[in-house]
């Protein structure tokens, strides 16, 4: 852990102002990559994901075809002009580990046994990194799979929580996120309440385990509610212009 | 032989007839590569890894110049399973440096601060594991051997700037001895230290790092399933009360 230069929270306000419990605001688009079998973009604050979803679609070569489920593969990748030191565009440690993680956060969402053989792609794009990167990026993945009609259990939403000046808080920005005492990735189907992503590290007791798991369940549910409006709204549209 | 361990599962037991708590026999020895400045051996219940540390003279990173450098790195040996080809680290080897990186830096186990030599010059710890033989829970094998061999991990002489390989001036400053505890969720069964055969019956697992304190220093889920509250809850209780088992060995 690195020592901030500066504390983390002055007065009960965070470094950008935002009280503990308080979420950057959110925005949601869908369907803006016209090649795509679904696409959509969802920023927290400065924070800003775009993902594509191809397929299902023929996976090749066949000997990693599965007869029974269908693969889900995603990659995720920041762009080298997202962060304040250009960040080489080759695949790093740090995203191949995310990817994978990843790929078994949706995949939990998805029924995989409905395309036998074949595989969906997600791309997931980051523009711009200020904290949470990863949560953004599963948000937007989980409204370009439902917007390119994969079929799932449920949508996945997903926050950070962490700790910092032993205050525990929500949506993690860059700085917070840099000099945290612990900060946890968490992702989940609200409305079965399980949790399919989950990274933690840090200093924590077992209870402040649980607390931050109980805040993030409580913006989780917000985000499923955005989320849901987004598609209904996206939805509504297009049959006006019908 | 799936089949197998699941109709021994729904009924509440294990194939090795071992209950859902037990790890399995775990050998460890240490400084067993004298080339190396520490360096572990693990056998838990047929997985074996070697953990080895290699010191070097290097640049601290400019966020933290007068803390030393520690790098984690993980090798699926061809030898240690038909699926692992020859090549660079996959996403599983990655994935598992990556954690076993976070339990050794978040637990604040290596005092770094202690690893400055003079201004723009600090110790490096590379930790590099070798996986020989792949049976099941390869996690808590890997941060056994990493944690034993950091604790016997000796500081080099340095003379004129140059490492003297042989000689040593001081060991290691190791505070504490993180270990992981990776669980199994099989229906509503929390299972740890799954051999070989249940991995690939059992699609979720949750990585938990715990410190000799108790604190939680890291975790992970895995695999394609999910977990409930309530699980996490169970998963939490089950890791502190094991870790204790995993730490007396060290």
């Amino acid at each position: 852990m690195k020592k901030p230069e500066i504390p983390l929270i002055i007065n009960g306000r965070r470094i950008d102002g935002r009280l503990p419990d308080e979420v950057r605001e959110i925005k949601m688009s869908i369907g803006e990559i016209l090649n795509a079998d679904g696409s959509a973009r969802v920023s927290f604050g400065n924070t800003e994901a775009i993902v594509a979803v191809y397929g299902p679609r023929a996976l090749f070569p066949k000997f990693l075809q599965e007869t029974d489920v269908g693969l889900v593969r995603v990659i995720y990748s920041m762009s080298p002009f997202s962060v304040d030191e250009r960040k080489n565009p080759a695949p790093d440690r740090r995203s191949i580990e995310i990817s994978k993680v990843t790929k078994e956060a949706l995949s939990a969402a998805i029924f995989i046994e409905d395309f036998p053989k074949a595989v969906v792609d997600v791309y997931e794009n980051i523009i711009q990194a200020d904290g949470s990167t990863r949560v953004a990026a599963i948000n937007a993945a989980s409204l370009a799979l439902a917007s390119a009609g994969i079929p799932m259990k449920d949508l996945v939403a997903a926050c950070s929580v962490g700790k910092v000046d032993d205050t525990l808080i929500v949506d993690l920005n860059g700085k917070e996120d840099n000099y945290s005492e612990s900060d946890m990735a968490v992702a989940m189907m609200p409305s079965k309440g399980l949790i399919t992503f989950l990274q933690m590290d840090g200093r924590l007791t077992k209870e402040e385990v649980l607390e931050l798991l109980k805040k993030a369940e409580e913006v989780c549910k917000r985000i499923y509610e955005l989320q849901k409006k987004t598609l209904l709204e996206r939805y509504k549209m297009e049959k006006e212009e019908e | 032989m799936e089949e197998f361990v699941k109709e021994y599962l729904n009924q509440g037991k294990r194939i090795d007839g071992r209950g859902f708590r037990d790890y399995r026999p775990i050998e460890i020895k240490h400084s067993v590569v004298s080339k190396a400045e520490g360096s572990a051996f693990v056998n838990l219940g047929g997985t074996k890894v070697y953990a080895g540390v290699k010191l070097d003279i290097g640049e601290p990173f400019p966020d933290s110049p007068n803390e030393g450098i520690l790098i984690v790195n993980a090798e699926f040996t061809p030898l240690s399973s038909p699926e692992i080809e020859p090549g660079p680290p996959g996403e599983d080897a990655i994935e598992l440096a990556r954690i076993v990186d976070r339990i050794i830096r978040e637990s604040q186990a290596i005092e770094l601060e202690k690893l400055f030599i003079e201004e723009g010059k600090v110790w490096v710890v590379y930790v590099d594991l070798a996986v020989f033989d792949m049976r099941g829970n390869l996690m808590d094998a890997s941060t056994l051997a990493s944690i034993k061999a950091l604790l016997h991990t000796r500081i080099p002489k340095v003379e004129n700037g140059k490492i003297i390989r042989g000689e040593f001036v001081s060991k290691l400053p190791v505070i504490y001895k993180p270990v992981s505890v990776t669980i199994g969720k099989y229906n509503n069964n929390l299972l740890v230290d799954l051999s070989k055969e249940e991995e690939e019956v059992i699609d979720t697992k949750l990585v938990i790092g715990v410190r000799d304190d108790d604190k939680i220093c890291a975790m992970q889920k895995q695999g394609i399933g999910a977990l409930s509250f309530k699980d996490i809850e169970g998963a939490l209780d089950l890791a502190i009360e094991k870790s204790k088992e995993l730490r007396r060995l060290l």
